[in-house]
């Protein structure tokens, strides 16, 4: 049975009107900075139409290209992550009151976000973040209120980028579920459109109200062929056979001192990271006493605050907290959530500032086993 | 609260006084800051000259003089917590570029009468001396954290004080890192955060204000500079600034000097 619906690209704005109308806060990719990142926009109008991102180990470039393609670049810096997992938020405030307290939660109202542009490697980072965070025995309410509400439309990737393997950890470059509208866009001689693959019942619903028609076989497979040609072309790719015997078998392998004298302990990497969901909290007071407020933020195992604990600090050196990195993102990770911590979307290759490069890694490692 | 107000006392050594200057700078915080203290000594904004000991001493300034030295050691018996602030406290300063450099051939070249001149061959650090409570680095130090340092002492708290890199404070602002997506040098991944990443902020590379962050691995960000196109003069160059004493800068500077 075939639902793909064919949208013209200039129908594509109906689809944001129709999300407005439903009153969801669009979030899709824009200019800004001389690099692609996932804001808040109003019309399809705002995306990045006829640009690419190129990305190599430690540099990312905008580039303008010759067609006019609202999807013609991969992952952004910054990935959705900091709508469901903000990087800074105030969960409560305490009020002195005599000697006794009263604390009062954060009731600022959450947004029903619709995010448009879920690249597929994308999408699996959130059904990892949704088993870190809400996976009914442990609920992030902060995540959890947010994640509940968010409508997505996908768009399956016709371009690899330059640090891209998600075809190594099996995300993409095509969304298998998860989404409410998939799209896949098309330019040839037949013109300039998109197939829409509905993925829920809110996005059949919400495609009933928008201009297309039903996608002919050929079309279908046009789209089907882009998407593996994609595949194809894979910026990088990263081994994952016996992954979690080579990290686990690897504690004391003269490779971490390797990388250790590479690695600037930044932490970039895990921030970049679509998956990495630490954090840690602060307390803050107004100078009187009488007002105190708890902030969550992101935190990483790359700082050494990270693992201080009562004593000392039991990773104080960078070659742990890189291998305590690494095995946790693509081995320990399984054990703990099902999965591996990498959906292979190539941010802490592209942002690391002296591009130490996760695949080139693991290839050491693997070298020296 | 204690019901006693904590006495303050500030004091100076070599420096300019940027430092001290931005708690009087603090405009809004600055009243309750007065009601929550005694301000028993501080030249620049009163005249009021109480004498210790004191709870807490604030000292910004690098130890240049023997003079200093001794006093230096009696501020420290006075103090109860002794809290220095700024690169020149912390690392001595950008006058600590004179630590490369003949002082012998300076005075004599700067003045008429060099034998009345005391002074010693380095500037130093606060906490090459004396023992120190609180490190807080910066040139010049944020007002906020200055802040935050008295507000969490006044209340008994740990300050929220990072020392982790300027790049923690770029993700978690939303930067675009500069390094990566324009090829700007910066020294942001090897500095202590503090600033608020005011510099990638504005397309700027880090200077490293800050000095060096907990774990800093200056030579693998200098092996990237110069694949990058900088030269050896450059990169000595970005480690010999404001923090250039300190330790791993230090190191990293004389490593390229040639
Ligand atoms: S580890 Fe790197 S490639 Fe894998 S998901 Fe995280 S940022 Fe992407
Ligand atoms: S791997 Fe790269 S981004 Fe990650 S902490 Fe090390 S230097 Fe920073
Ligand atoms: S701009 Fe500089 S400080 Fe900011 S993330 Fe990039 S390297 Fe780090």
């Amino acid at each position: 049975m075939n639902n793909s619906l064919k949208l013209e690209s200039h129908h594509l704005n109906t689809l944001f009107n129709s999300l407005k109308r439903d009153n969801y806060t669009l979030i899709a990719p824009i200019i800004s900075n001389g690099s692609i990142i996932y804001e808040q926009v109003n019309s399809a109008e705002e995306l990045p139409r006829g640009w690419t991102d190129e990305q190599e180990a430690a540099t990312y470039r905008l580039k303008k290209q010759n067609d006019n393609a609202y999807f013609s670049y991969n992952v952004s810096p910054y990935s959705w992550k900091k709508f469901l997992f903000p990087p800074h938020i105030r969960l409560f405030t305490v009020e002195s009151k005599g000697k006794s307290f009263k604390i009062n939660s954060s009731d600022a109202p959450i947004p029903a976000y619709a995010f448009i542009g879920v690249r597929p490697c994308e999408l699996n980072a959130i059904k990892i973040q949704d088993k870190v965070f809400n996976n009914g025995q442990y609920t992030d309410t902060v995540y959890k209120t947010r994640r509940e509400k968010v409508f997505i439309v996908a768009v399956n990737c016709t371009q690899a980028g330059g640090t891209c393997f998600c075809v190594s950890m099996n995300t993409g470059p095509k969304a298998k579920g998860g989404f409410d509208i998939a799209l896949t866009e098309v330019i040839n001689e037949d013109g300039h459109f998109f197939i829409a693959d509905p993925g829920s019942e809110k996005g059949t619903k919400l495609m009933e109200d928008i201009p297309c028609s039903t996608a002919r076989q050929s079309e279908i497979e046009t789209a089907e062929r882009l998407v593996q040609t994609t595949a194809q072309n894979m910026g990088r790719s990263l081994d994952t056979n016996d992954i979690k015997k080579l990290l686990f078998a690897s504690l004391d392998s003269p490779y971490w001192n390797d990388v250790a004298s590479r690695c600037l302990t930044c932490a970039n990497c895990t921030l970049v990271c679509p998956t990495c969901f630490c954090s840690t909290v602060e307390d803050i007071t107004d100078i009187s006493g009488e007002h105190a407020e708890r902030w969550r933020r992101w935190d990483s195992c790359f700082t050494m605050d990270f693992a201080r604990v009562f004593g000392g600090n039991f990773r104080p050196s960078s070659k742990g907290r890189y291998r305590q990195w690494l095995t946790h993102k693509l081995a320990s990770w399984i054990d703990q959530f099902g999965t591996s911590g990498c959906v292979g979307c190539g941010r802490c290759i592209t942002w690391c500032p002296v591009g130490i490069d996760i695949t080139e890694e693991v290839k050491r490692l693997k070298n020296e086993y | 609260m204690a019901n006693k107000k904590p006495k303050v006392a500030v004091f100076k050594f070599a420096s300019c006084d940027g430092c001290q200057l931005s708690l009087l700078d603090a405009e809004d915080e600055l009243l309750a800051v007065a009601d929550a203290v005694d301000i028993a000594y501080f030249p620049e904004a009163s005249r009021k000259m109480l004498k210790g000991p004191y709870d807490i001493g604030v000292v910004e300034g690098s130890i240049t003089t023997p003079h200093d030295v001794g006093l230096i050691r009696e501020i420290r018996r006075m103090s109860r917590t002794l809290i220095i602030i700024g690169a020149c406290a912390t690392a001595g300063g950008i006058q600590a570029l004179r630590n490369w450099k003949d002082i012998k051939e300076f005075t004599n070249i700067v003045y008429a009468t060099p034998e009345y001149i005391s002074t010693l061959d380095r500037s130093m650090p606060i906490a090459s001396f004396v023992h120190v409570d609180f490190e807080l680095r910066g040139c010049p130090i944020n007002k906020y954290q200055l802040l935050e340092v008295i507000n969490a002492f006044l209340n008994q708290r740990k300050p929220n004080i990072s020392a982790y890199s300027v790049c923690v404070e770029c993700k978690l602002k939303g930067n675009i890192c500069i390094a990566v997506a324009n090829g700007i040098p910066c020294l942001g991944p090897v500095t202590h955060a503090g600033c608020g990443a005011i510099c990638p902020s504005y397309k700027r590379g880090c200077y490293g204000c800050f000095g060096p962050m907990e774990s800093p691995n200056t030579s693998a960000l200098s092996k990237h500079l110069f694949e990058m196109g900088q030269t050896g003069y450059d990169i000595m160059l970005a480690f010999r600034s404001f923090n250039a004493y300190a330790l791993e800068f230090r190191k990293e500077s004389d490593a390229y000097e040639k």
